[in-house]
Order: C-alpha cells, then structure tokens, then sequence
C-alpha cells in the first residue's frame, strides 16, 4: 500500500464569501470559488482535466458544475457523503491523479441552503415508514453532551462555560476572516445566556446554516513545481463510515469512533506520531461546541475528560500551542454543508502559504482538516492532511 | 364457566381541574396527551389486561369506541399486533354508539359460549369531544379499559344479559364533526337515559328472578354525578351499592364508562358478590356478573385506582386546546411537511415498529434493537431470536430537551434508553416533566401516534416514566 503522501499537490484554491447569500444562486458560487481557483493556479477551464463536486442537496449529478463552468465534455462526478462531502471529493479527485489517470483535476463543494426558508437543515428523505424520532442535528449532539456532562461529573453552569470559550475563540477567529458569514466577536455571557436550541445546547453553541462554495485544483507535485512555488502536498486521507453506534448498548456517546480511527488512518499514512506535537493547525467540524470539544479528544490532542481543561488554557486560541478553527470554523465561517471540507482545506492552504492575513500563524508546515457527518452513532468522518512544498 | 379471567385498565396522566389556568372548574377529568388516542390507549390497557398471561392463547379481539381514529380501517388489527398476539385472531371494532363496549362484551360472552373462540380480549377506550366550554367537555374524560374473558379460571362468572334497543337522537356526531352535539337534557335525560335503564334494568331482574339487593355493585352509566346517583336511587340501589361514577377525577370516558367501574368494582370482592352493569345509547346493555373468588389489586398491576392516582394537572387550558387541535399550532415555518409514510414499509417494518422486537444473536447473545441480519456484535448472519422490547423498562442512558423541532411538545425529550436485560433504543418521550427527565431515570414503554399525514396514523413507541404509584416522584 503506497498511501497518498507526497503523491498529490494543491496548485489552486478558491472559496466563495459564506453567508445568506440570497443574491447568488449555487452556479454563482461554483464559479466565484473556481474562478478564483483558476486564478490562484494560473489556468483555465481548458486544462481541467475531470472533476468532482461536492453538494447534499443542491445537485444531484455533476453536470451543474459543467454547466456554471462551462467545462468541456470532460469527467464529472458528484459526490454526496453527508459532512464529509466535500473532503470526499476532494479526497476521490487526489486518488484520480495518484492512480496516474490524470495530471489536473478540480474538485467543487457547494451548497444552497438558504434558499429552502426553513432554519437548519431540510433534506428530503426518501420515503419511508417516517418513524425515527425527529432528531435534528442540535438534538443529536446535546445528547452528547448531556452524558458528556454527567461522564465527568461536569456541573452545568460549568460545563455551559466550557463550551461557550469553544464559541467566543471560534467567532473570535471569524472576525479576523473577510469571508466569514459571521463579523461579529461574542461573549461567553452571550452563549450562556442564548435562547435555548436543544439543551443543553443554545444557539450560540451551533453553527451557522450558510450558502457557500469551495474549489480546489489538485495535480501531480511534478507539474506544481512548474506552477508555483508555495504548493501544498497532501500527506494523508483518513475516512471512517461508521454504524454501530446506537445498536450498541454499551457505547458512551462521549467519543465518536469514525474521528478516532480516520486520524488514526490519516497519522499512519502521513507519518504523524504526535498530533499534538507535529500539527500545527487543525479546521475541525465544529457543527456544534459540544462536537469541537470531544474531537480534541479523539484526534488526540488532550486526553480523555481533559479536553476542557485544554480549553480553559487557551491552548486552541490562535495563540495556543494547536490553533484550531482558525478561519472562525463552521460555527463563524458557516456551514454550506457539501462545500465545508473545502473551505477547511482552503484555510490550511493559505495558512501554509503565509497568506492568511491578519490571522496567520507563525508556525504553519503541517495542517489537518476533519468532518463529521451524520449523526453520533453513526458517522461518516474524513481527515486530511497536508505539509507544505519542500 | 364463562366470565372475567382478568382486567386492566388505563387512565391518560393529565387531567384538567382545578389548578388548571383557564379551566374555570374544580372537577378534574383525564386528558389523552397530543399523542394518545383510543387505539393507544386501547394499547396500554390490553397490556394491563394480560401481563402475566400466556398471550398466545387469546384467539379473540374485540376494540370498541365511539371515537376510533379510522373510518374506514380496523383498529383491532393495529392493538392485536402492538399487543403482540397471535395472527390467527377473530378481531371486530364495535363502534358508533355509547353502549358499544357493552355490546363488544356481550358479543365476546357469545362466542366463548358457543365454543367460537376460547380466550378474549375485549378493549374499550373513548376520548370524546365537546366543544370548548360545554359541559360534555366539562363532563368528559378520556380512558379505556380492558378485559380478558374465558371459560377458565374467571374470577367473575358471566351470570346473565338483558338488552333493549331505542332510536333516540340525544348525543350524535356525524361524520367529519369533532365534537359531540347533544340535545336538550330535559328530553334526553327523561325520555331517553332514565326511561330506557329503568326498563332495562328491571327486565333484568325480572327475566333473572332477582331484586336490587341482590348485588353488591351497580357499575351505571350516567352523564354526570347528580344524574347518577338519582337514577341508581331510582332503580332501587342504595348509596353502599353504587359504584361511585369518578366524576370530578375521571369524567365521562364514553363507551368505557360503566366498564371501567365494572373494573373497578372488580378489585376489591369477595366471593360470590354480583355485580351489575348497566351502559347506555340507542338502548342499553345490562350485564351481570357473579364472583366466584375474592379479589384484591395484586401489586403488579396498577387497577384503576392505580391509574386514578398516578397524575399531573395541566398547567393550562391552552394546553389542552393545543393537544386536541382546537388551537391550531402553525409550526410550517421551521420544517418543511412531513411526507406520507410508505405504507410498503410501514408493512414490512411492522415487527419492528409496531410489534417493537429486537434481535438476541444465537452465537455471542448481544442483544440490539431493531434486528438485524447481520449481528452488530459477532457479524453472523441471520443467526437471532426476536425480543420484544415493548414490555420492558430501562434507564435513560442520555436525552436532549429539543426546543425547536416543531412539536406541540416542547421541548421534544430525546432519550437513549438502555433496556434491564440488554439492548438500547433511541426514542422520543412522552408524559414527562421537564425538571424531572434525568440521566438514570427508570422508564417503560408506551404506544403513542406520531403524526397523521395522508390520512395514515402513524404508530410507535415512545420512553415514559413509570407509571404508579411507587413511581409517584418520576
């Protein structure tokens, strides 16, 4: 088994403005993040070679994508697997140039969501006998929460804290970032105190529901070389599917086994003994502040019941020892569901590069992305890592 | 000897009365919660009826209401197979008129007589509506009850029958009406309640050579407590023998009214006691009944009293309006409708949802819900007992509290429960106080209606805290 590693490269990204982006349809957004891919990369649509695209529920096929980009008869595959939809494509789009089918590909996430008019999310789902409790996401994850709580005899109003610091770094973070669909800083007060959504998780403790899209162009590092000199190379891809979860009665719903064994994966692949350590950033799926704070735990940067006390030592702040959520994370930058992964990567790109503005790390050679999608119980998770060019 | 082998009963938790903001009276009646309705209850009671019972034995379904919730659609069939029972099964609904559950007894009497069927279960549950502010809403009350009826071991012989029929429009709801129209109660009450039972009951007495004072109860239909205890005065029975009516606690709960006090007259007897029942509408039925052993509540079974006992009043009329659709919630807002459920998998899914079975894996034992073919635990395939979780309890392992999923419930209460004996559920939880629900909690299951779309009443089950009370505190 070769892996990934070193074996692909990023020449070009792109990410739409997230937010309620009532004046642009998702063709618009496709081509606002490939255009600016195109540019970043210094090519055009002639020289894409086949593509992905990533979206939930805005697509169904590929072609959308061919049709706002005007690509030429070429390879289109759409990609759907919840969360991690984007990464998934991103991930299959590596593989196809690994694999030496071909030099230059693009991969797009996307995703309308505001368009619907309802709050949170509204997929349709295929017809069934409809008897599944109506859990939607808030919902699914305060349980988490609620027996991550009593698993380490964490008091409410002191648990409510914890993830209230998660919430106030993330839109902290967010007002550093232009894109961001959120501009605004927040006090724990605020997230205390916010109107509750599923408790015990408020509103502040939940991400926002955006329109948004992201491209990358991958190729091989050969042809990068030529292209420029600040490529960034994929070193891992870690994705878990999980489904045991709730048909196991002795599951604890304080950890997600998808994270922990897509990093594990994505740490072999790329030659990552220490997470901790040897990353220095990481954009993780922060749907929820409950979900930030376990995924500290199963990615193995603080240990199990001690992600909280990591948290109250700023260790994830931008000037912690691992900034997480750099870019404002979904809670702040907003969550278009199929165009997240991307925009993860997006900000690790830049953080490597040295292009992130007023937000850039002085440390910035080794990167992680992570997306949990579905429910707890039964993920689909992915993980990526990248390093910069030599 | 024909008769009563056992009897179950149920009684929704919530009751109006008079700490209820809005209810304007101090008389308390039970409520069905939004969720509940006469095939649910109907559920609840049958299970009362034959715990400890060898289920499989029963060859006979009798459901009977005036308010089931299909027109056209068996509703016995929906109880037989949540209760679990055998699917070579003679089932009925008995329905349109008062005396229905009466009329469901008389007939299950019948058909064991006539060696037709050897063990019935007859289940009658009512939740009639009158409209906001009348005195039948006042009056009114929502329960049913259920009884398991043989040629063996009965408790109560069936002694005797006598039933008269009278076309009379003095309560009637046509077609798409919700709520219960009556006429002028000098008429009905006179021409109609007080004349039919009086004849009825003492062609009863007559056919059977007996007097009042031959019985130990009277279990009387009646619309409210002053036209009770006049009529039974004036059918010869004195206030010791009354089966006192439970209004101001239960209310009238239609067709299972007089079968109710017949269960609740059989809690506490001693042998060779009679009792007599006596329903009403368009006639009446009267039934009678000879103990053939003392009775006293055994403790696993709540009884009416039990279920009398086990309460919470309604904070507010509001509320209740919510619960019955008088006050329309707009909910479209946050979620898109819900679709019609696929009545392809609501059949092929019937064990699972409605019957509530898991699997217990033959190789490695691991137990988990709902089955499946391949073994979570060990991967073997097609290797598992079924095991029904309906009747079983557990502990909430964790829950959220959702504050925007769209129900007239809110918050929505999302429990994991894991079961006594092994395996989990994720379920909704219904009859719950919000300070109360906690991780730890015991809880039971419960049957309940999830949504009507497409005309489909769309059944499962739901977590709720134990009822009794033991169980007072939950």
């Amino acid at each position: 088994m070769r892996g990934i590693k070193d074996r692909v490269a990023i020449v070009g990204m792109g990410c739409s403005n997230f937010g309620e982006r009532w004046e642009s349809s998702a063709a618009d957004l496709m081509v606002e993040a490939g255009y600016e891919a195109y540019a970043d990369a210094g090519l055009e649509a002639k020289d894409i070679q086949a593509a992905w695209l990533g979206t939930v529920s805005s697509f169904r096929t590929g072609q959308p994508l061919a049709e706002a980009l005007k690509l030429d008869y070429i390879p289109i595959t759409r990609v759907e697997n919840a969360c991690a939809t984007a990464t998934d494509a991103f991930r299959n789009a590596c593989y196809a140039v690994a694999a030496g089918i071909y030099d230059i590909v693009l991969a797009v996430g996307v995703e309308k969501l505001k368009d619907s008019g309802f709050s949170g999310l509204a997929i349709p789902e295929a017809p069934g006998a409809d008897v599944a409790p109506p859990t939607p996401p808030p919902s699914q994850f305060a349980m988490a929460a609620t027996r991550y709580f009593h698993q380490y005899d964490i008091p409410y109003d002191k648990g409510k804290l914890t993830l209230a610091e998660i919430a106030t770094k993330n839109h902290h973070n967010g007002t550093l970032n232009p894109k961001a669909h959120f501009q605004r800083e927040i006090t724990t007060d605020q997230v205390v105190n916010a109107p509750m959504i599923a408790w015990p998780l408020g509103l502040f403790d939940c991400c926002g529901v955006s329109d948004g899209a992201a491209a990358a162009i991958i190729t091989t590092p050969e042809i990068a070389k030529g292209l420029r000199k600040d490529y960034v190379l994929v070193k891992g891809l870690g994705l878990s599917v999980g489904a045991f979860g709730v048909l196991r009665d002795d599951w604890d719903f304080t950890h997600f086994p998808e994270t922990v064994k897509a990093s594990q994966a994505a740490y072999e692949e790329s030659g990552i003994l220490n997470p901790r350590q040897d990353i220095d950033l990481a954009m993780v799926h922060d749907c929820f502040t409950i979900t930030e704070l376990i995924i500290y735990e199963d990615l193995g940067f603080s240990g199990r019941g001690k992600a909280s006390d990591d948290v109250h030592s700023g260790s994830f702040t931008l000037e912690g020892d691992l900034p997480v959520n750099t870019d404002g994370g979904l809670k702040c930058f907003g969550h278009p569901v199929g165009a997240s992964g991307i925009r993860m990567i997006y900000e690790v790109y830049k953080q490597l590069q040295g292009k992130a503005e007023g937000r850039q790390l002085k440390k910035a050679d080794v990167g992680l992305t992570h997306n949990l999608g579905g429910r707890p119980g039964s993920f689909t998770c992915s993980v990526a890592i990248f390093g910069s060019a030599e | 000897m024909v008769g009563i082998i056992n009897f179950g009963a149920y009684i929704p938790k919530y009751r109006l009365g008079a700490d209820t903001i809005g209810w304007h009276s101090n008389q308390e009646r039970s409520v069905a919660n939004f969720d509940e309705d006469t095939v649910t209850m109907a559920v609840a009671a049958g299970y009362e009826c034959i715990k400890g019972f060898d289920r499989g034995q029963i060859d006979g379904l009798i459901f009977a209401s005036t308010t089931p919730p299909y027109s056209e659609k068996q509703c016995a069939a929906i109880v037989a197979e949540a209760l679990d029972l055998n699917e070579n099964l003679f089932t009925s609904d008995v329905t349109d008129v008062l005396k229905c559950g009466t009329t469901a007894l008389r007939s299950a009497f019948d058909a064991i007589s006539a060696g037709s069927c050897g063990l019935m279960l007859v289940i009658i549950s009512d939740s009639r509506q009158g409209p906001p502010r009348s005195e039948t809403e006042r009056n009114s009350g929502d329960g049913a009850v259920g009884f398991l009826l043989g040629s063996h071991n009965v408790i109560a012989e069936y002694e005797g029958f006598y039933s008269v029929t009278k076309n009379l429009l003095d309560n009637w709801r046509s077609n798409g009406d919700p709520f219960v129209r009556t006429w002028e109660d000098r008429f009905a009450i006179e021409e109609g309640l007080e004349n039919v039972l009086n004849d009825a009951t003492s062609a009863y007495l007559l056919k059977y050579n007996m007097k009042p004072s031959d019985f130990a109860r009277v279990a009387l239909y009646a619309p409210d407590g002053r036209r009770h205890t006049s009529l039974a005065k004036g059918m010869g029975f004195d206030d010791n023998q009354i089966e006192p009516p439970l209004f101001g606690f239960l209310g009238n709960i239609g067709a299972a009214f007089a079968p109710m006090l017949l269960a609740k007259a059989l809690e506490s007897r001693v042998e060779g006691e009679r009792l007599l029942v006596a329903s009403y509408g368009d006639g009446s039925d009267i039934l009678g009944f000879k103990m053939t052993q003392d009775t006293k509540l055994s403790r696993d079974l709540l009884g009416v009293t039990g279920y009398l006992e086990s309460k919470e009043i309604l904070e507010s009329y509001e509320t209740y309006a919510k619960w019955r659709s008088v006050w329309d919630v707009d909910d479209g807002s946050r979620r898109p409708d819900p679709q019609s459920p696929s009545a392809i998998a609501l059949w092929r899914e019937s064990d699972k949802n409605i019957k509530l079975y898991g699997s217990k894996c033959n190789s490695c034992g691991y137990i988990q819900y709902p089955m499946q073919s391949i073994c979570v635990n060990c991967q073997s395939r097609d290797d598992y007992l079924s095991v029904r979780f309906s009747d079983q309890q557990g502990n909430i392992f964790t829950y959220s509290m959702d504050y925007i999923a769209g129900s007239v419930d809110v918050p929505l209460v999302i429990t994991v429960v894991n079961f006594d004996d092994g395996g989990r559920i994720l379920c909704m939880m219904t009859d719950r106080e919000i300070g109360k629900v906690h991780i730890g909690m015991r809880v039971q299951m419960s049957f309940r209606k999830l949504r009507v779309v497409n005309g489909i009443h769309n059944y499962y089950w739901k977590s709720i805290p134990i009822r009794g009370v033991a169980n007072a505190g939950n």
